[in-house]
């Protein structure tokens, strides 16, 4: 028989976390904080809006590119949080959860052989999209000394002619790190002057502790050559329903919707429907767990910090990033150790890129006695470490 | 910051003054101040602990009483409702708009026992006109506690 497998696919490592995955599920009564989802319900109104529209019958195909009473509140949303105006009809597409959108705007974007820049670390997704669209993945690595943040100079290094777009994933999964309307300034002069497209991943937007997210297609001259993808998944607490949307030039997203409709035909509609209601009426909820999460985030930076572990403060998403050189171990050996020693899951910082080596992700996606337990048992573990290397 | 502080406390009561210092990012002397502050000014009065009752040995059935009253000349509804609220077998007393003027909340051993107290104590007092007393069958959820089931954290142990 014939090789059934594409080469391209073989070619592509599959996820880091997944190693991961199959170690912990092994293991009986292992406390995890190694989630990326939030530990919230999806608020009440939101779900019972799904299920009215499901006992209503309403369970055909959307339009490909989504609702159009969704793809208006997606705009109103937008107007409303970042002041961005999109036209719902011509400049927004509907996707099933964020990563969709990823992909689409790699494949509607990439001829063979165009870079994408990429900082690591960052989600797992964007770099094998990339290479299944034929494009060609170039990492930036991002410094904990720069806390996590890309500047002007590694995105100027990263340049070559054949940089067509680059991907910006703030707030950061996973080390939380985000950028501040000057930081992202001296990006926005660069981009435009290099002529390179942005895909910006802004699906934790609405988890930014530091005062309101700013997203990069504010500034003037960078809508026209931005992808923005969001989605519902982080801010509504609603990982399950794969829900997201992305906005941009219309000759982009008609390309996308392209894709989208041979792919994938539409989301999900009762998705779709609750999305609506979370849009209309769910900032309260938003705001109610934006601030549970940044509770948790101050006690754990501090945790970290009674530790003496080092660890920058994050003001996004819901990661602490803690490193860990100083006991001369790689990420994956102490991620496998304190999960057998002390059954605490914790994903390494390699599943996010190479240059997460020395560092791990820790989500504080959990509640308050869960994350003390935890610490409990890290600060324990890390202790025993110091102890070791001391005889 | 206060209302940060009292919308903490408000679910968790028992927590660390230190801890809850770290959660609202501030110092544990503010809190400590704040808290005895608004002890102090009857912001804050009390800290109980929400019981399930029905998961104890202990018996004990709680009723809602609907009661319409004639405010008295000069008191209105205050004094009617002190002499309601005095009895330690009342939980709570309020007073309300719409077709009845006061909810009496009240804990009892045994139904008899509350019919007793509503026949013997409520009913014959002047300034009452009438009561409806309702009994509570199940209590699914109390002070924003969801009482009927445990939830569990289904979530993967680890996701990207």
């Amino acid at each position: 028989m014939r090789n059934p497998l594409s080469d391209k696919v073989i070619s592509i490592e599959p996820s880091g976390i997944r190693k991961f995955f199959d170690i912990v599920s092994e293991m009986k009564d292992a406390i995890s904080l190694g989630v990326g989802e939030p530990d919230f319900d999806t608020p009440w109104h939101i779900r019972d809006e799904g299920i009215y529209s499901l006992e209503k019958g309403r369970t055909f195909y959307t339009s490909n590119a989504g609702l159009k009473e969704l793809k208006v509140e997606i705009c109103k949303y937008l107007k409303r949080r970042v002041g961005l105006d999109y036209d719902y009809n011509l400049e927004t597409l509907v996707t099933v959860g964020g990563s969709e959108a990823i992909d689409l705007a790699l494949r509607a974007m990439i001829n063979p052989g165009d870079e994408v820049l990429i900082p690591q670390p960052s989600y797992v997704s964007y770099l094998p999209c990339t290479v299944l669209a034929d494009g060609v993945p170039v990492v930036i690595e991002l410094k904990a000394e720069n806390q996590f943040k890309l500047t002007r100079q590694e995105l100027l290094d990263g340049i070559t002619p054949k940089t067509k777009i680059l991907i910006l994933p703030f707030p950061n999964n996973p080390t939380g790190a985000i950028m501040t309307r000057e930081e992202l300034k001296e990006i926005v002069e660069v981009v435009i002057e290099k002529d390179i497209f942005v895909i910006t991943d802004e699906i934790y937007s609405e988890l930014s502790y530091s005062g309101n997210h700013v997203s990069i297609a504010e500034f003037p001259g960078m809508k026209e050559r931005t992808i923005l993808i969001n989605g519902f998944s982080k801010a509504y607490a609603m990982t399950g329903w794969r829900l997201g949307y992305a906005v941009g030039p219309k000759e982009i997203i008609e390309q996308m919707i392209k894709i989208h409709q041979f792919a994938i035909m539409c989301a999900p509609t009762t998705s779709q429907y609750a999305a609506v209601e979370a849009l209309k009426n769910g900032d309260e909820d938003v705001a109610a767990m934006r601030e549970a999460y940044d509770q948790r985030r101050r006690f754990l930076v501090n945790a970290f910090k009674e530790m003496k572990l080092e660890c920058f403060e994050p003001f996004g998403a819901f990661y602490v990033f803690p490193c860990i050189r100083e006991f001369g171990m790689t990420s994956d050996e102490f991620a496998t150790r304190l999960l057998k020693e002390e059954k605490v899951a914790v994903v390494p910082g390699t599943a996010f890129g190479s240059c997460g080596e020395g560092f791990l992700r820790i989500s504080y996606a959990y509640s308050l006695e869960n994350l003390k337990l935890a610490l409990e048992r890290i600060n324990r573990f890390v202790e025993r470490l110091r102890a070791e290397k001391c005889n | 910051m206060r209302e940060k502080i009292l919308s903490y406390i408000e679910k968790n009561s028992r927590i660390d003054i230190k801890d809850l210092a770290v959660l609202l990012g501030m110092e544990e002397a503010e809190v400590a101040n704040e808290l005895s502050a608004m002890e102090q000014e009857k912001v804050i009065c009390g800290y109980h602990t929400l019981i399930d009752w029905e998961k104890t040995n202990n018996e004990k059935v709680t009723a809602l009483i609907e009661v319409r009253v004639t405010p008295q000349r000069g008191q209105g509804f205050d004094r009617i409702a002190e002499r309601i609220y005095n009895y330690p077998e009342v939980n709570a007393v309020y007073l309300m708009s719409g077709g009845f003027d006061f909810t009496v909340i009240i804990e009892g051993k045994t139904m008899r026992d509350v019919a007793q107290f509503v026949s013997d104590k409520l009913a014959p007092q002047e300034a009452i006109l009438s009561t409806a007393t309702h009994f509570v069958l199940k209590k699914y959820k109390d002070h924003g506690t969801v009482l009927v089931q445990g939830s569990k954290d289904e979530r993967m142990l680890v996701t990207p």
